[in-house]
């Protein structure tokens, strides 16, 4: 009896480990001018009808005075939209200091925050990366959920982002 | 006699005119969407090119109302009357919609006394109290102009109608347009259905281009439009409505609305 529950409970704490998942790599180009400000970067997950499924990530100024680095979250203009007007920043686990450039890869795992749980459907990966004295880019990487195997998604930017790159684990 | 009949034809003229040569009238601000609250700094002109200020300082005056989200009226701060500009700043203090308007009404009203023209302009009550019973002649005239443009902290809210005049009541939030997207305003005469009503819509930057590329559409049976801009940018929109005012039916009305807006990109 008692061995029974022990293997239930074994179950119940393998399940977290074989949840599904997402691994995004984000490239921040480097780019060569005299006034390089890092960018503002939103990653988030929408739905085929544009409404927000999930808010990943936002890196903004954390460091300014009297958060003013808020008052630059409205450039960040598609996630202004569909999300940002409507939280109040900073968020535990969502928002964060912006980074320099290279490669950042961020992981994110289904029923924890902030990914959550995701109905079974269509849905957009979007990064958006919009930078001071400098340009705006939006990526958006299409994805079925639950993925039932490994797969990755690609898109390359031309201008404020490099490489970015989704990753789907079952 | 004949010179005076001249000078009053010419007034009654200039009186009809005013907008007949279009000047654009209009508010820029300097921001639309902000995420925080803070300043905001608004221009306001009469020109003869949209958002281009080469003609006169629009007089802000007492016809400024600038309508915070919560219901108060804030004061302008700064408000300076240049050659070409007016320019105030505005303190947002609150997340939502805010609504800065410039709108004026008058009644004018012209008539002989003794054979002589006589000419007057002010509200209604004005009128009614200085023109003389059974005046010769009398003509009344109805002038009402409102020019608005909206800007939002945070979220937007809602902008509760006004009820005189011509105006726009939102469909689509005013500063929640983007380029691609199929808006909706409705109008309002005097809080009804503006009905058949011609609204212009343009594109500002019309002195970097050959043509005006003017829009124009008609309001259906709810006073409403429906329309898709293109590009983003910065658009002057405006309606004119005239004919006989439907409280004194011998009092030709006059109501223009104009609005400045901010499309962005997707």
């Amino acid at each position: 009896m008692h061995k029974t529950v022990l293997f239930a409970l074994g179950l119940l704490a393998a399940t977290p480990a074989r949840a599904a998942g997402m691994e995004i790599d984000i490239e921040l180009p480097r780019i060569e001018v005299a006034d390089y400000r890092r960018p503002y970067v939103a990653v988030w997950v929408e739905r085929p009808d544009n409404s927000v499924a999930a808010n990943l990530a936002v890196w903004y100024d954390l460091k300014m005075r009297n958060g003013e680095g808020t008052q630059w979250l409205k450039d960040i203009r598609q996630w202004w939209r569909r999300a940002g007007r409507d939280l109040q920043v900073p968020v535990d686990g969502l928002t964060s200091a912006t980074r320099p450039p290279g490669l950042h890869r961020l992981g994110f795992t289904a029923g924890a925050a902030p990914l959550g749980e995701l109905a079974a459907g269509s849905y957009r990966l979007v990064v958006e990366a919009v930078r001071e004295h400098g340009g705006r880019e939006v990526l958006t990487l299409p994805f079925d959920w639950p993925p039932r195997e490994a797969a990755v998604r690609e898109a390359g930017g031309e201008r404020e982002l490099g490489k970015v790159a989704l990753h789907l684990k079952p | 006699m004949i010179g005076h009949r001249i000078v009053f034809a010419a007034l009654t003229a200039a009186l009809a005119a005013p907008l007949a040569h279009a000047h654009e009238t209009w508010l820029v601000p300097s921001s639309t969407v902000l995420s925080s609250t803070g300043y905001v700094t608004v221009d306001a002109a009469v020109s003869n090119q949209v958002f281009h200020f080469n003609h006169r300082p629009l007089q802000v005056g007492d016809g400024l109302t600038i309508h915070a989200p919560d219901g108060r009226t804030l004061q302008p701060e700064n408000l300076v009357q240049g050659a070409l500009r007016s320019v105030f700043d505005l303190k947002l203090d609150a997340a939502g919609s805010y609504r800065i308007a410039v709108a004026n009404a008058a009644v004018m009203a012209s008539w002989k006394e003794n054979g002589q023209p006589k000419r007057i302009r002010g509200t209604a009550a004005e009128i009614a109290e200085k023109v003389p019973p059974g005046a010769a002649d009398l003509v009344l005239r109805e002038v009402a102009t409102r020019i608005e443009t909206f800007v939002t902290v945070g979220s937007p809210t809602e902008l509760k109608p006004v009820g005189e005049g011509l105006e726009m009541v939102p469909v689509t939030h005013p500063n929640d347009l983007y380029a691609g997207e199929e808006v909706s305003f409705a109008f309002h005469a005097n809080g009804q259905a503006a009905k058949q009503l011609k609204v212009a819509i343009v594109e500002g930057g019309t002195r970097y281009r050959d043509r005006l590329d003017k829009v124009e559409l008609l309001t259906d049976e709810q006073g409403r439009i429906r329309h898709v801009f293109a590009r983003p940018g910065l658009y002057y929109l405006n309606a004119v409505m005239t004919g006989k005012s439907p409280t004194n039916p011998d009092m030709e009305r006059r109501l223009s609305y104009t609005a400045t807006l901010e499309v962005l990109p997707q």
